[in-house]
């Protein structure tokens, strides 16, 4: 892509990255987290309800600085992780922390409601038929619910490609390290005559969401299809 | 194998308290709706924990309360039938048949697995899903699925509910065939008379969580004080064998030496079947009668006498061909004098035998019933 010079394209190949790394990273505790809620009972429910949506209702600049704080160098688990040589401050990994924060709510409200639809008569049948809980989840449960991972899992991608507020706050706006494609719009935008190279970046944007949502929709349709059972 | 259970359990205001004992062959458990036949099969497939009892198939116990032991559900191996067949949708059928081969300690053979496929006729859907089956397919593939899990025994809840008629005629064969070749134990719920006439070895009625009678389907059906459904659907079930057809579209059985005419029934002469008799569809008389239409007349002894709430009462009668039930009004009882022991004839139109009242033999007939 000639039109899009090397510090846009830098832009655009690290929101990518970002994105992939929060969405597959996020999947499991999402999965997990829609599980309990939605099979679970057990005290401070409502509590777990609470804080998997919190990033959804907070001002993305408190949950950038809540992220900073905690995981930041100086933070208790920061501090910690550093311990390990897993740093997340100003680096892309923080970037991708923070955008799998806020994607999180998401994804687990997408595979929770798919969780809800699934007849647990079925996975009865599966236990009588010697299936034992986790060989239940594996063969009966988790095709069940794969539309709904897969929605929520492009619903999460997207997010992160468009989250701004937290990763700001959180990870700063270093070209090559933490300039994702809204940072680096917003950046274009404070520069005389950046408009240009902005409007480039605000393009492939939408052609990165549309992209994503066709490729879910379809994906969702196949797997729709499995699961209906004709 | 012997299937035994005792049950306690509670759940709001219905109290479950049932003990009985199913062997080979088909055991029904009898009763109206929310008699407590789910709870009970739920509880032996480990779905649902009682609040107290003891469960076991032969020497193997799934559960004790009173030794604190409980098996999970996956590893009891007992095949259930569901209603509403449950099969899993994202899977082929041949995927659903082969679901439980994968758990269990024994897979069953190619052949085996040909064979159940074969019994059940759905070797043409084996690559369908069960989203393009109909009703009677699912039920059958359900059925399949549930053998090659290769159970200790079958649990069937209700699996003809969901049918209409012309399924339901579809499917008793295969459970019938079941009970006379499979060597598993079958426990079946059911709250329809017919069913129960035509594939009971066993019945054990249940009434308001209450075990009222267990015993061999022959006698339980013709002792007019077990009415589970009530006096309305009471019938007794004959066996005889298939004699000959006749031109005029009927078929002539032997009923222990009784000639018994019905409407006609595609079998060759020397079929075992069993036939049930509407207790409502039968007329009594002391003596023979005479320039009647009805074709069937049995002599016999009135052995019982049950008067109900209302203006029927039922009466047991012991016959050549078996124990006949005949509903009839306190009036006619006192007008003839019927009384244990009284000589009188039991009158049964053969148009009165419906198809569904007709079935095949069964293993474990009651001797004398011959």
């Amino acid at each position: 892509m000639e039109w899009l010079g090397p510090e846009e394209w830098q832009a655009v190949r690290l929101s990518l990255r970002v994105s992939f790394w929060a969405t597959l990273a996020g999947l499991p505790p999402a999965l997990l987290a829609a599980y309990a809620l939605a099979r679970w009972r057990f005290p401070g429910k409502q509590l777990l309800n609470g804080l998997v949506h919190l990033p959804l209702i907070l001002p993305p600049v408190v949950t950038g600085y809540l992220l900073l704080l905690t995981f930041g160098t100086r933070g208790p688990v920061g501090a910690m992780l550093q311990e390990i040589g897993l740093v997340f401050a100003f680096r892309w990994t923080g970037a991708a922390l923070a955008a799998g924060v806020m994607a999180f709510p998401l994804v687990v409200r997408a595979i929770r409601l798919s969780l809800e639809a699934v007849d647990p008569k079925l996975e009865q049948a599966a236990a009588t038929l010697g299936a034992s809980r986790p060989w239940v989840f594996v063969t009966v449960t988790l095709p069940l619910i794969l539309p709904g991972i897969i929605a929520g899992a492009v619903l999460g991608f997207a997010k992160a490609m468009g989250e701004f507020g937290a990763t700001i706050t959180f990870v700063s706006n270093i070209p090559g390290q933490t300039q994702t494609l809204p940072s680096a719009i917003y950046a274009f935008l404070q520069v005389p005559g950046g408009e240009s190279a902005a409007l480039r970046l605000v393009a492939v944007s939408v052609a990165v969401a549309m992209s994503a949502l066709l490729l879910s929709e379809w994906l969702a349709r196949r797997a729709q299809k499995r699961v209906a059972g004709t | 194998m012997t299937l035994s259970v005792s049950l306690q359990h509670r759940f709001g205001s219905f109290d479950l308290d049932a003990c009985f004992e199913a062997p080979a062959g088909i055991t029904v458990l009898f009763g109206r709706s929310g008699s407590g036949k789910t709870t009970i099969v739920n509880a032996v497939a480990g779905l649902l924990r009682p609040d107290a009892g003891r469960v076991a198939v032969d020497d193997l116990v799934l559960f004790d309360t009173g030794r604190r032991h409980w098996l999970p559900p996956h590893r009891r191996r007992i095949g259930y039938i569901f209603q509403e067949g449950r099969l899993f949708p994202h899977l082929s059928v041949r995927q659903n048949l082969h679901y439980g081969a994968r758990f269990s300690p024994r897979r069953p053979t190619h052949a085996e697995a040909g064979r159940v496929v074969e019994m059940l006729g759905i070797g043409a859907l084996l690559e369908r899903r069960p989203g393009a089956l109909s009703g009677g397919e699912k039920q059958r593939v359900a059925i399949g699925r549930a053998l090659l899990s290769s159970p200790r025994m079958l649990l069937a809840d209700e699996p003809l509910a969901a049918l209409d008629e012309a399924r339901k005629s579809e499917i008793l064969p295969y459970f019938e065939r079941l009970r006379d070749e499979a060597e598993v134990p079958i426990l079946f719920v059911s709250h329809s008379a017919a069913e129960v006439a035509r594939l009971a070895t066993t019945v054990v009625a249940l009434e308001n969580g209450r075990v009222t009678r267990q015993g061999p389907a022959a006698e339980v059906l013709a002792d007019p004080a077990v009415t589970p459904l009530g006096a309305r659907a009471a019938g007794a079930v004959l066996s005889a064998q298939v004699v000959r057809q006749h031109d005029d579209g009927l078929t002539e059985l032997d009923a222990g030496g009784t000639p018994l005419f019905i409407p006609r029934l595609n079998a060759a002469p020397g079929t075992q079947v069993r036939v049930r008799i509407a207790a409502h569809e039968v007329i009594l008389s002391r003596q023979r009668p005479e320039g009647l239409s009805a074709l069937n007349i049995i002599a016999g002894q009135v052995q019982e006498i049950r008067a109900g709430d209302g203006p029927g009462m039922l009466v047991s009668l012991d016959t050549p061909a078996g124990r006949v039930l005949a509903r009839i009004t306190r009036r006619s009882a006192a007008a003839l004098e019927l009384a244990p022991g009284a000589i009188c004839h039991a009158v049964m139109k053969s148009v009165a035998v419906a198809p569904e009242d007709i079935g095949g033999p069964g293993r474990n007939e009651t001797p004398g019933l011959r």
